[in-house]
């Protein structure tokens, strides 16, 4: 006999007694559900049918392995094993499709029905389904990265009603990853390019654009009425945003999420799931997370992990299939691997927990650090571009160094101003050749590099360091519009 | 928490996500904890040994979501999740 835990599901809870883990003694799978029915005998109708076969709907894993048959005797357990009871919602959708009461008032064209066939063939789907997807109002905050695939994968499955919002305009270092937009629309704003791209792609759907950032102030009226929201933001203020705002509202929401070459995604909001702040109660501390435009990111990826957020939404519209809610996605690019991890409704969650103490929307620049005022690099003395510009001018004495790579240098550089190019990682080795009785400047892209910069020339005892504030994007802005920006 | 962890030491076997993968300068480490160490152990040991790790990070054993007073168990996979903010 093994000591084995049982791991029950949020929906059977209550029938066993409250507990999300039994402890049983047992040789076999089939022998600890018996002993867990044995405890608990209002399990045992939702686990088996009459027969004692395990009902449909209910899946049941030992480890990673999937245990279909309990008559696979052979499956022998030992001490510590894990069995978990996972329900599967094929066949009866546990989740209220958000469109279902509105697809019945729902029609097709001839030629809408030849556009959706391929859906229609399916039995998941059918016509129903794909009147459900037609009743369906999506809302897509961020037609970037993750927002360019979902929005194309949903504007072409026939979601009747899709929102975007987006104030950016389209830069050309989008175009490597965000498929909305092509090379003719750099410097016009994303929501032209995206509209333009999704009714050319399905001239049937309705896209409504709403060109603002998603702030306290706007995203409960911007949010409201929409069936889902799929998170495509690239910073963490909105995303704290949006998952308070969809929690308030009761709206679920795909959540996606990428650095480099890996993602996240999970569905969030939904009534028994867990949210974003079950997870991640606190944002990290300012600087330490890098965004895309910081940190860089494999143009293919946000293809995967915004195609797993669309078809998220699909499901849930549809009402089909185990939604990924209570589980985090993850998804290594360079491994080629997905693993999952079970995130449960955290009881003490601020916002969705029992006695949430957040019940409206709060200013999420200063909940992430990012306040008026409050600077990442505070604790490094810095000089602004046009300051710099000044002293360049000035014929002051100072020395600059630029601490980007060499491929950043080639698309713009302050040599005029004096700058030297020394990449961040070559500085410690090459610190023998600055000059201790200078003024330095340190410079990178957004000033975050040569913070680091400033931090350890300041170790190694230099002591008249500056950071250029905003780096050479600053500089572009507020001394030379005409340099090249990246 | 078993007897023998009790007793002695147990080594989980950490793996790092995302940023923090290249903070710890690798994928993989094993720590040696004190047998009944909690995940928060297991956070505090990390930030005296890897202070360069952000904080802000999740935790999950084996394939689940472990808060702060989780009891760690001899062999324990534990995985350390950063947030991410890109799209
Ligand atoms: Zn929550």
């Amino acid at each position: 006999m093994a000591r084995v835990s049982i791991r029950v599901p949020t929906p059977l809870r209550s029938f066993a007694g409250g507990r999300s883990e039994t402890e049983v003694r047992a040789a076999t799978v089939a022998e600890a559900l018996e002993r867990l029915t044995e405890q608990h005998g209002a399990l045992r109708d939702h686990l088996f049918t009459e027969e004692g076969e395990l009902r449909r709907f209910v899946n049941v894993y030992l480890g990673d392995r999937s245990i279909r048959n309990l008559g696979e005797g052979g499956v022998g357990l030992s001490d510590g094993d894990e069995i978990r009871i996972v329900p599967s919602i094929a066949g009866g959708a546990p989740v209220a499709s958000p469109a279902a009461e509105r697809s019945g008032a729902v029609d097709f064209s001839p030629d809408e029905l030849r556009r959706y066939s391929r859906h229609l063939m399916i039995p998941e789907v059918g016509y129903g389904g794909q009147a459900r997807l037609k009743a369906a109002r999506v809302l897509l905050v961020g037609a970037g990265g993750l927002g360019s695939p979902a929005a194309l994968y949903l504007a072409a499955a026939g979601v009747g009603t899709l929102g975007l919002v987006d104030r950016d305009v389209v830069d050309i270092t989008n175009l490597q990853r965000q498929l909305l937009h092509d090379t003719d629309s750099v410097g016009a704003p994303k929501l032209d390019s995206a509209r333009r791209r999704l009714e050319a792609l399905n001239p049937e759907i309705d896209v409504r654009t709403f060109e603002t950032r998603l702030i306290s102030d706007n995203a409960l009226e911007v949010l409201d009425g929409w069936d889902l929201v799929v998170d495509g933001s690239d910073n963490f203020p909105t995303r704290y945003l949006v998952n308070d705002a969809c929690v308030f509202l009761g709206i679920p929401f795909v959540y996606g999420a990428i650095y480099r070459f890996e993602g996240q995604a999970s569905l969030f909001g939904l009534e028994d799931g867990p949210c974003y702040r079950c997870l991640f109660p606190e944002p990290p501390p300012p600087g330490l997370v890098p965004s895309c435009a910081d940190a860089g990111v494999l143009g293919v990826l946000p293809g995967i992990i915004g195609t797993v957020q669309a078809i998220e939404a699909v499901k849930l519209i549809l009402g089909r299939g185990r939604p990924l809610s209570g589980r985090l996605l993850l998804f290594d690019a360079l491994g080629m691997e997905f693993r999952e991890v079970e995130v449960e409704k955290d009881p003490d969650c601020p916002v969705c927990g029992e006695h949430p103490t957040l019940t409206e929307l709060i200013d999420y620049e200063v909940f992430c650090g990012l306040g008026a005022g409050a600077s990442v690099d505070a604790d490094v003395p810095s000089i602004g571009a046009e300051q710099l510009a000044r002293w360049s001018r000035g014929g002051e004495r100072y020395q600059l160094i630029d601490v980007r790579e060499p491929y950043e240098w080639r698309i713009c550089n302050l040599e005029s101003a004096g700058a030297r190019l020394i990449p961040l990682g070559e500085l410690p080795e090459k610190i023998g050749e600055l000059d201790r009785e200078a003024t330095l400047v340190l410079q990178c892209r957004s000033g975050s590099r040569s913070a680091d910069a400033v931090r350890l020339l300041r170790r190694e005892g230099f002591e008249d360091v500056f950071n250029l504030e905003g780096g050479i994007l600053a500089w572009a802005r507020d001394v030379d519009p005409s340099m090249p920006t990246y | 928490m078993s007897r023998i962890a009790a007793r002695g030491m147990i080594t989980v076997d950490v793996r790092f996500f995302a940023v923090l993968r290249e903070r710890a300068g690798g994928e993989r480490r094993r720590v040696e904890l004190p047998g009944g160490s909690t995940v928060a152990a297991l956070r505090a040991h990390l930030r005296e040994r890897l202070p360069e790790l952000p904080e802000g990070y999740a935790v999950a054993v084996g394939r689940a979501y472990a808060a702060s007073e989780h009891v760690l168990e001899d062999g324990d996979e534990v995985a350390l999740i950063p947030p991410v903010s890109g799209g």
